[in-house]
Parts: C-alpha cells; structure tokens; sequence
C-alpha cells in the first residue's frame, strides 16, 4: 500500500468522522469545529485527486468563510449546550435517513460491473495530459494548471460566471433587507 | 493511486451524502440542519471531482467551483433568515415554529 492510499484511507475516516460526529454532538460550536476537520478532510481528498485549484478553494471558502459565518452566527444567538439535543422521537425519520444511504450504496454496488473485486488497475485512473488543448465549446481537458481552470471559466462557462454575479448581488442585497430593523412590528 | 479506486472515492461521496441527510432529518437546531446541508454538498463536491478526474475533463472542477459559490451565497441568506426568525420566535429549534401545524 503506497503513501496516497494511506493517505486515502486517513482522510476519508477523518472525514466520515467528521461528519458523523458533527451531526451527533451536542453543543452547536463543537459541531462547528467537527465540520471544519470534515471539511479539511474532503479539501485533502482533492488534492489527492489532483485538483489543487479547488483544495485551495475549498480551504478558504468553506472553511474560512461559511463555517466562520456558521460560528458567527452561533455566538450571536447564545445557543446553550444542554438545549440542543438530539430528538429521539425523530427516530423514525433518521431510519429513513440511514436506509436511504444504505439503499444508494446498494445501488451502487449492484450496478457496477466490476464490484466483485475492487483492486484498482492503472487504466482507471487516465494520466493528465501535458499539452492542453482547449477550445470553447469542446471540453476542458484536465490539467492541474489554475490557468485551464481560467480560461475554462472565461470561455466556455461565461454564463454561468455572470449569472452567479448577479446570484451573489440578489443574496447579498437580500441580508441586507433581511437584516433591517423593522419600523412597523409585523408579525411573521 | 495503486489501489484506490475510483469506487473508493464515490462510496465515500455517497456516505458523506448520506450522513448530511442523516443529519437533516434527526436535528432539530436549524443551524445543526444548515451544516448537515453543507456537509450534502461537500458529498456531491467530492464526487463531481472523482468525475472530472477519471473524464479527464475540466467540466466538473468547474462546476464544483460553482456550487461552492452558490452554497456560500445560501448559507449566508439562509442563516439571515434564521437571525431574522430568531428575533420573532427566540429561539433556534424547529420544534417552536410549528405554527403551521393543525
């Protein structure tokens, strides 16, 4: 076993912990910081994929922007450990939940031709190329440069760039308004 | 990468997945079920990256880099919603806004 599938198996169980012990502690910060080690975890599994562009990425806006905003949040509405409990009434709803990931990996499993045996061979995972060609409407062809990424983003995605534009614009005069304090006391 | 398969690495995209849901359906603190949202999607993220990897294509990085944008954009909505809810109802757990109910 090589270095990078250790390395595999560490991230995908801190990961996987992560989350598992996010959604089941019991004060909201510990939660936060768990979230944070999941998502530390899934920002190595890309790196171990190859795609350093969105480690990075991810590093800083999820867990440096989203989960300091959750923390922020947090601290400002003082939400106490003893209230935040799991409710077990909820038990039947968390059994759909957990069925439900157990039937996708089932179907995972069954529609895969080669789920008998799941020793890799080279052939599964391609070698990036070293010249890049691009062109607009083809796709990209991978390459861990960040500048494919860019001009993947200015030519062939352009749209969807200026649309989040305007998404970023709408949410963020949206808080804004939400935020506001109200002149008249309206009821929700 | 001798033996970690692409397999490996869209099992644990659907056990992240799953564990979001899991998540989103026991809590009832409306910022524990905005983190197991997030966690969803980090699933997702994951296995659109295993695609763009073994593809060999550029399309799924770039679309993970939009769903990261979107899902910042709704957590900051989402959790102004949940402030300006607090200041009505005060307090964070779903169990005291069932207003609607019978």
């Amino acid at each position: 076993m090589s270095t990078v599938d250790f390395l595999f198996w560490v991230f995908a169980i801190l990961s996987v912990g992560g989350g598992l012990s996010m959604i089941l502690s019991r004060h909201p910060v510990s939660a936060a910081m768990f979230m944070i080690v999941s998502l530390v975890g899934v920002a190595a599994l890309f790196v171990i994929l190859e795609s350093f562009f969105l480690a990075v990425l991810q590093v800083l806006v999820y867990a440096g922007a989203v989960m300091v905003l959750f923390l922020f949040i947090i601290m400002l509405l003082d939400v106490g450990p003893g209230a935040s409990k799991i409710n077990l009434s909820n038990w039947k709803s968390g059994l759909v939940g957990f069925g439900c990931t157990c039937l996708l990996v089932g179907i995972f499993f069954s529609l895969n031709p080669s789920s008998a045996d799941l020793v890799a061979n080279e052939q599964m995972w391609p070698k990036i190329p070293d010249a890049s060609t691009l062109s607009s409407t083809k796709s990209l062809v991978f390459s861990t440069e960040v500048s494919a990424f860019g001009y993947g983003l200015m030519t062939k995605y352009m749209l969807p760039v200026q649309i989040s534009g305007f998404l970023l614009l709408a949410a963020m005069i949206g808080v804004i308004i939400l935020s506001k304090k109200g002149d008249t006391n309206q009821d929700i | 990468m001798l033996t970690v398969t692409p397999h490996h690495f869209l099992i644990l995209s659907f056990i992240l997945f799953g564990i979001g849901f899991l998540g989103l359906l026991i809590r009832r603190n409306v910022l524990l079920m905005l983190m197991s949202l997030e966690l969803m999607l980090n699933g997702v993220n994951v296995a659109l990256v295993t695609f763009s990897r073994v593809g060999n294509n550029l399309d799924g990085g770039i679309f993970v880099f939009f769903i990261m944008t979107v899902a910042a954009a709704e957590v900051a909505v989402g959790l102004a919603l949940l402030v300006a809810l607090y200041k009505k109802r005060k307090s964070v757990f779903t169990d005291d806004m069932s207003l609607l109910k019978n």
